[in-house]
Parts: C-alpha cells; structure tokens; sequence
C-alpha cells in the first residue's frame, strides 16, 4: 500500500451512460489511486462492466453515449479527460497507460494467432520496437506472469492452453506497456478456486512491483474482501456506497450494501453445525430492505430406510482422439468407481473442479449419459434389470437441474406449457383444467404468480427462470432432483433465495438433492453429505462437518483453502496453492490407479493421496 | 493435419469412383446411341446396327466398358467422340480453360466485393450503410441468371455497343458472363459475409484487440477476417460446385466455348464419352476444390492443423 494522500491517477466524475433512451449509469464518482486496489462490485445489471467498458471508451462499440461527466486520467503532459479524446487519440491510451483484463480466458485470446503474435502486438504497437525485440520482452512478460516454458510459450496457440494458463496470458498481454491502470473484469470468474487463487496472488504481487492502479470488477464479496483496498458498490447504475474494505464489510451503510452481505455464504460459517441451515435473509423491496424466511436447521435426511439412490464403482469414459482407421486412441475418464448412497430428504454435495466428473455423474444417474461400467439402483432396484417402463418412471421420480435456465427452457412455449409438459408426458394428472390449476399452484409455490404462466421465458429475469426450472422439476413430483450448478449463474442475492426454496421444498417433499456444485461456500449451508471429487475419482466422503471442519485429504484441504473468504479480516495463506489440475484424458490402456478409500471416522471415507 | 488430409485425400478417391460409376450407369439408361446416328439414315438392318455398337464399343458389357474408361482417365484418354470422332480429351483441352478461366472470375469478383461490404454492412449494423448494402443484396438476389445475362447483351452489346455479345475473344468478353454470375454470387455472399462478421466482432478477443489499442482496420482485417473466413470458406468451395453446374446456362446465354457447351450438345446427342468425360472432370475440380478447401482450414484454423 503506497500513500495515501497521493493525487488520483483516475478520476470518474458525474458519469452517465446511455444506450438508446436506457440510463444505464448514473451521476458515478469514483478515483483511484497509483498502487491501490478499487473493487467495483454489484449484480447483474448493476452496470459495473460499462464503467469499466467507458473507461476505455470500448462501450461506444455497442451504442454507448455519455450525456454527462468526465473521466480524467493524469498523464505525464497533465490531467486529460478520456470522454473528450477522439478514438484515435484514446488508442493511443488504450493497451498502453490503461489496459484491461476481462472475464472469459477461453475466449479472450484470438485463437488464430500465437501467443507470442499477441503479446508482442502491444509491444509493437505502442513501444515501437522491432518484431524481434518485442518477443524478447514477451518471454520476459510470461515469466513475469509465472508461466513454465516462456520461450516455448510464444510458439503456442491459445487452444492447447488451460483456462488458467490462458487468463496469465491476458495478463502478461495487459501489463506488456506498463499500464498505469489496470481494469480487470471479473478476470477470475470463469477459473476454479485453486486457479482463481493463484491469478490473484498473481495480480497482487504484479501491482505491488509496478505501483498500478487496479479497478477490480466483480461480483464475488470473497474476491473483493481478499485483494481490494477500497469499494465501491454499484445497484442499478448507481453506486450507493463506498469506503475502505475493512469499514465496508464490517459497517455497510447502505441497506443494498448490508442485504448484499447478508447474503453472501461465507464458509465456515457454519462451524459446529450439524445440519444445514435456512437462514432469513434481506430482500430489496424497491429501496426498502425487507428480511424474508426465517432460521430453520434442516434435519430432513431419513437415514432409517435404505438409500434412495446406490451408486456402485461407476464408470464413465468418453472416446476422444481416434487413429487413422477410427481406433480410439485416447479416452476421457470422467468417472472412475464412484460409489456413494443418497438417502431420501437428504442432500448430497457433488463438489470438484472443471474435469472432476461431478456433472457426468448426475448425467448418467439421470439416464443422459451411458455409464462404462457399473451399477446404479434407484429404490433398491437396479438399472441393469430395470424394463423400459421402469426407465420412463424413473424420468419422472429423478429430475435435473441445469446451470443455464435459459437454455434449458424452450423460447418458443410458455413457461405454462413447459411445466405442464412432465405432467402430460408422465400422465399424471387428467383434465386440462386440472393440470393448469397444478402448474399454478407450482408457480405460486416457487414464488412467481398464476399469470406468468402465459409468458414467454425472455421475459424473466435469470433467477425467475431458474424458479421456473424449479417449478418444471417439482410438476412431476420428483423423490431425487439433481441440481447441476443450478445457483453458479445467479446473483448471491437470488442464489440464497434459491438456496432457501430449495430446504424448503425438501422438508415438504422430502425430496432428496444431487447438488452438483463448485461453490464450497454454498456446498456448506445446503448439504448433508460431501463427496470430493478428484479427476473422476471420490478423494473424499463424509458428513458436511467432516469434510468441511477435518478435512483429511490433501485435495480437499487445497480447496477449501483457495475459497476466498466474504470477510478482510482473514487473510490466507495460498503458498499451497501451485500447479495445474492434471487432464482426464489418457491413452487407451493407460488406466489410471483406483485410489483405495480408509474410513477413518464412521461415515468419513478418504482416499490415498495420489 | 497430414492425417486428417490423407483421410480427405481417400475420400475424394472414393467420391470420384462413386461419380464416374453412378454417371456411366446413368447415361445408358438414355437410350441406344446407334439408333440416334442412324435416324433418318432410311432403311437400317439389326446388322448394321450391331457394327456400329462394335465401332463404338459399346456392345461390351457394362463394367468393361467403366474400366476401360477409367483405364483412360488415367492417361487423360477418354475416347473418341461418337459424333466427328474427334478425341475426347482434345474436345476438354480445348473448354476446359474456358469454364475455369470463367468460373474463376466468378469467383474472385464476388469474393472481391461480398468481403469488403459485408463488413462494411456489419460494422454498421442497423445503419445506412447496412441498410443500403443489405437492400442492393436483395435485389441481387431477385434477378434469375438467364435474364440478367439477356439485359446485359441488350445494353452493352446491342444498345451501346461496349462489349462483344458472344464468345471468348480478350478480357472485355469475360466481363459480362462474369459479371451476370458474379451479382448473384455476391448478393448471396454478402449477406454471409455480413453475418459471419458480426458473430465474429461478437467474440471477446475483438474486445481484448480494441483495447490492446489496435486501429479498427487492424481489429477488422487482422483478428476478425482471418476468424470469420473459416465458415466462409467452407461456403465458398461449396458454392464454387454450384456455380459450375450453373455455368451450363450462361454458356449457353453468352455463346461461352466451355464444358458447358460441350455439355449440352454431348446430352442431345447421346455422346457417352464426352458426357461422361465432361462430368468426371467437372467433379474431380469440385472435389479438388473441397480438398483445398480443407488445406486452406489448416492453414487458417492452428486448431484444426495442430490436432
């Protein structure tokens, strides 16, 4: 942290930002200073990513004006206000004094060109040095960003990288001049939190060496907590609240700022609980804050009967390379002899990164995906034996959640005929009039209205679709419904909503959760048991107290240190945190060594380190 | 990529195979070749017609009479045309350059002008400009070839005199034919071209090129052509088979010496070595150009060449 008394090096005044008619910003002030962190963070629609975007003057793009305000960013020749250059001038800023880093690393690299035409493209561009020259600088720029290999980096195209090593790619590209400013939008969302950890510490170091300003665009309070200096908080294109990180989440002021916090699940919160929790939580009622639901322990788990689902030494592969005459040559291995029971009314946590096999697994319990080998029961009988008739049942009694509500809605029906939709296949209901009064009542009980039932579903807001796709589930009276990172693309205000309708439907119902998540926050507040899923294999079983409070294999403990954590009192060691997650894929006949499994307390199994 | 080449390579052994095989079945199921020559000849016995199958060679049985032709196309002898006699492969030596040269002034012209203007059309979304271009792609689109080449002749050739009405002599008589393809062509590869960039400007990396501080020609030509051209040139290869098909027409418009020509005088007349030779050549060009259409993929695409 570097004085702070300095003069700002980036002032927003009085901005206001207009697409169309649509005010999408208004009357925003902010500065930020040289080596100093300034998290702008809010929901969806918030419009932190058009500050971000005005900044750069790149909102013009997509239809952006800007009827007031300037923005004055302090040069070597003095203060110039960014919204009165030209955007021959402003080119001359952009990429050099003022770069930026954004959310998709999958897709924010032209996958055309080599890493090393990336990153020397600035450098030509701006410094003006020669082709030869300008690598030389890149190799210096990814080791910069710790990257293995630099030299042989250059020669690689951005497809045969990880995410990971994509997004400190974007970084090295960014900080190639020496910007002054460095924006990054939401840059660690679309990585895992072993990942999203290290590129962090990754920006935190690099900011330091180089005294940036850093404007930190984001949504994740656990983020901000961890690398901001100071906040702002933007509802509706407003900010209404700002201050240093500390005061901030310890006495927010504004009653947007305090239901946000409220509702940000922070892990280990929960230490000491046996059972997962419903928690009241603070809606914004327009701009009055109102607290819904109330404190509830979710002891729904009937562990009496026998399990409701039995998954036994699962095995799902997926051919993925073939030799010249078709012979399959690699193979994915998503699932490797995953066993674990489901218990009516209970929720069972599927937790893992990108390659773990959690979402294949619920694919394949839900009949989506042809499991290799291995066996699954549903109610003591098994799928192997099961008739065709039985199959169908077991889609009305098994429904899935998925990430993408959209998606998985059809934008061509009403939302009334899509939750009819199970109830008429499975013919549970007779009677046109009668299904519609049961699509009503579901919509009612999800929290929607009767009426919505004639709408479209582009007419709904992210979190009202998902209550849709809630609805849809619940018209077939489901005894096990796998949710599919079902909360990741809501905003935490929607998501512990969401979260709360959930326990509320399983203490109704008894219905029992596959919650397929990343989120180990979330996995913390919703779940019964916790399984930790390692390249398609469990590394760990136990109750959410076992798992989350003695967590015994070294994977687990790895992840739960790289959640960043919703309070800026605590500050982690991420020393740990180093390397990638390994591929899934493998030659044929290279199989992987089936980790064996110890119970070393009753109910908490733990497999040898790899 | 040399696998995934080779493996194309084959495939376009076996599609030529399948081709030449289906069109020598085809073209017999026509009728008697003998019968035709002999058409008004006055009285012709069973005999006499037995002696010219014999001189045609095509008493043998049907697939000596294929391999024979294969056997040919291998030494670029296709036979003699059942009408003159003249060899096959002068008679495709001689139209051959004809269609390519036409077909590819087709191409380059609707290439040349489809790029620039869809994005043009697709930087200015929903502007003038796009409405403008979107518009003229319209009525392109609207004209039938044939006509359109009729309108030409009556213009230029017959009203104002400016280019030659019919057949191949210096560069001023290509301007017409070409041009009477090239309009539909390009009215249609407008709007791909429009389309294919404005998914592509979509992408995140034309947003991470724009801040880098790169000029907009730079964001356009350099990081957003070479990435919407993959879908394009899949269509183009594509079309380029269309068009030959449809050069038949405007050969025939324009009084063009091409395949086409040669096509259509081979079908009146039941000249099974030249059809079958013209339609062998013509989709060895349109599985060649596939072909490159694939090499161009891995020269374009690092994630289909580093596979």
């Amino acid at each position: 942290m570097t004085d702070i008394s300095s003069a700002p090096i980036l002032t927003v005044e009085n901005l206001s930002v207009e697409f169309g008619q649509s005010r999408v910003i208004d009357n925003l002030n902010f500065s930020v200073m040289a080596g100093r962190t300034l998290a702008i963070v809010g929901e969806s629609g918030s419009g932190k990513s058009v500050t971000s975007q005005s900044i750069m003057r790149l909102a013009e793009n997509t239809g952006a004006s800007y009827p007031t305000g300037r923005i004055l960013f302090s040069t070597d020749k003095g203060e110039v206000d960014l919204l009165s250059l030209s955007q021959k001038e402003m080119r001359s800023i952009r990429g050099k004094d003022i770069a930026m880093i954004f959310q998709e690393p999958m897709t924010s690299l032209n996958p055309v060109f080599t890493i090393g035409d990336q990153i020397s493209e600035s450098l030509s561009l701006h410094k003006k040095v020669s082709k030869a020259e300008a690598l030389e600088e890149s190799v210096k720029l990814l080791k910069m960003v710790r990257l293995p290999d630099a030299e042989d980096m250059l020669k690689r195209y951005p497809h045969q990288l990880s995410g990971g090593m994509r997004q400190r790619v974007m970084i090295a590209m960014a900080l190639a001049c020496r910007p002054k400013v460095l924006i990054a939008d939401e840059p660690t969302t679309a990585l895992d939190v072993t990942i999203q950890a290290q590129i962090l510490t990754i920006l935190h170091d690099l900011q330091q060496e180089l005294d940036m300003a850093v404007i930190f665009i984001t949504h994740d309070m656990g983020v901000v907590a961890e690398i901001a200096d100071d906040v702002v908080v933007m509802w509706k294109g407003k900010k209404v609240e700002q201050g240093a990180v500390k005061d901030l989440f310890a006495t927010p002021q504004h009653p947007y700022t305090k239901a946000l916090l409220s509702a940000v699940p922070k892990l280990g919160s929960m230490a000491g609980e046996a059972f997962p929790k419903r928690f009241p939580i603070t809606v914004m009622d327009g701009e009055t804050p109102r607290l819904i639901g109330e404190e509830k322990t979710q002891d729904t788990a009937l562990y009496k009967d026998g399990p409701l689902l039995s998954v036994r030494d699962l095995v799902t592969r997926f051919d993925s390379k073939k030799g010249f005459f078709g012979g399959v040559t690699h193979r994915v291995h998503a699932v490797e002899k995953v066993s674990f029971d489901i218990f009516r009314g209970e929720t069972l946590a599927l937790v893992g990164e990108s390659g773990s096999g959690k979402s294949t697994i619920g694919r394949t319990i839900q009949q989506l995906q042809k499991a290799t080998s291995g066996d699954i029961s549903f109610e003591g009988n098994p799928f192997a034996t099961m008739s065709k008739a039985d199959k169908q049942r077991l889609r009305q009694e098994i429904q899935y959640i998925f990430q993408d509500p959209l998606a998985s809605l059809d934008p061509r029906k009403t939302i009334g005929f899509s939750i009819a939709e199970p109830i008429k296949t499975h013919d549970l209901i007779r009677g046109e009039k009668n299904i519609q009064k049961r699509v009503h009542e579901l919509l009612e009980r999800v929290g929607l209205t009767a009426e919505h039932a004639k709408r479209y579903p582009h007419q709904f807001s992210g979190g009202q679709r998902q209550r849709i796709c809630i609805a849809r589930a619940l018209a077939s009276n489901p005894k096990l419904i796998i949710a599919d990172e079902a909360l990741s693309a809501l905003d935490v205000s929607i998501q512990a909503q969401i979260i709360n309708l959930f326990m509320e439907l399983q203490e109704e119902h008894g219905i029992a959760y596959l919650f397929i998540s990343h989120d180990m926050a979330v996995v913390e507040k919703m779940s019964h048991r916790v399984a930790v899923l390692y390249l398609g294999q469990v590394a760990e079983l136990g109750s959410r107290q076992q798992i989350l409070e003695t967590p015994s294999h070294p994977y687990t403990q790895r992840l739960l240190s790289a959640v960043p954590i919703a309070d800026p009192t605590i500050k982690r060691d991420l020393g740990r945190l180093n390397g990638e997650i390994p591929s899934p894929v493998r030659r044929v006949g290279d199989e992987p060594r089936i980790l064996p499994h110890k119970e070393i307390a009753p109910g908490h199994f733990v497999a040898d380190a790899p | 990529m040399a696998n995934f080449l080779m493996k194309r390579f084959l495939q376009a052994v076996f599609v030529l195979l399948a081709v030449t095989l289906i069109v020598a079945f085809a073209i017999r199921l026509t009728g008697d070749p003998a019968l035709m020559l002999t058409q008004g000849a006055g009285s012709v016995t069973e005999a006499d017609l037995m002696l010219i199958r014999e001189a045609l060679g095509i008493n043998k049985p049907f697939f000596v009479q294929y391999f024979e032709f294969l056997k040919g196309l291998f030494s670029f002898d296709f036979g003699r045309s059942f009408m003159g006699g003249t060899p096959v492969a002068d008679l495709i030596s001689k139209s051959l350059p004809a269609t390519l040269m036409l077909a590819a002034s087709v191409m380059i012209i609707s290439i040349a002008i489809s790029i620039p203007l869809g994005i043009k059309a697709a930087v200015s979304k929903g502007k003038w400009a796009d409405q403008t271009i979107r518009i003229l792609s319209l009525i392109g689109l609207s004209f039938p070839n044939f006509w359109l080449g009729l309108m030409l002749v009556l213009v230029f050739s017959i009203w104002l005199q400016w280019l030659p009405p019919s057949g191949m002599d210096g560069f001023t008589s290509f301007l017409m034919p070409a041009f009477t393809m090239a309009i539909i062509l390009t009215a249609t590869n407008v709007r791909l071209v429009r389309s294919s960039m404005l998914e592509t400007l979509q992408s995140q990396y034309i947003m991470v090129a724009r801040a880098k501080g790169l000029s907009e020609n730079k964001v356009l030509y350099k990081h957003a052509l070479r990435n919407c051209a993959i879908p394009l040139i899949t269509y183009f290869g594509l079309q380029f088979g269309g068009l030959l098909g449809g050069i038949v027409i405007i050969e025939r418009v324009f009084n063009w010496p091409g395949l086409g020509t040669l096509a259509f005088d081979a079908v009146s007349g039941r000249d099974y070595p030249v059809l079958q030779a013209v339609i062998t050549i013509l989709s060895m060009l349109i599985v060649s150009v596939n072909l490159l259409v694939d090499i161009a993929y891995g020269l374009i695409d690092p994630r289909i060449r580093t596979e």
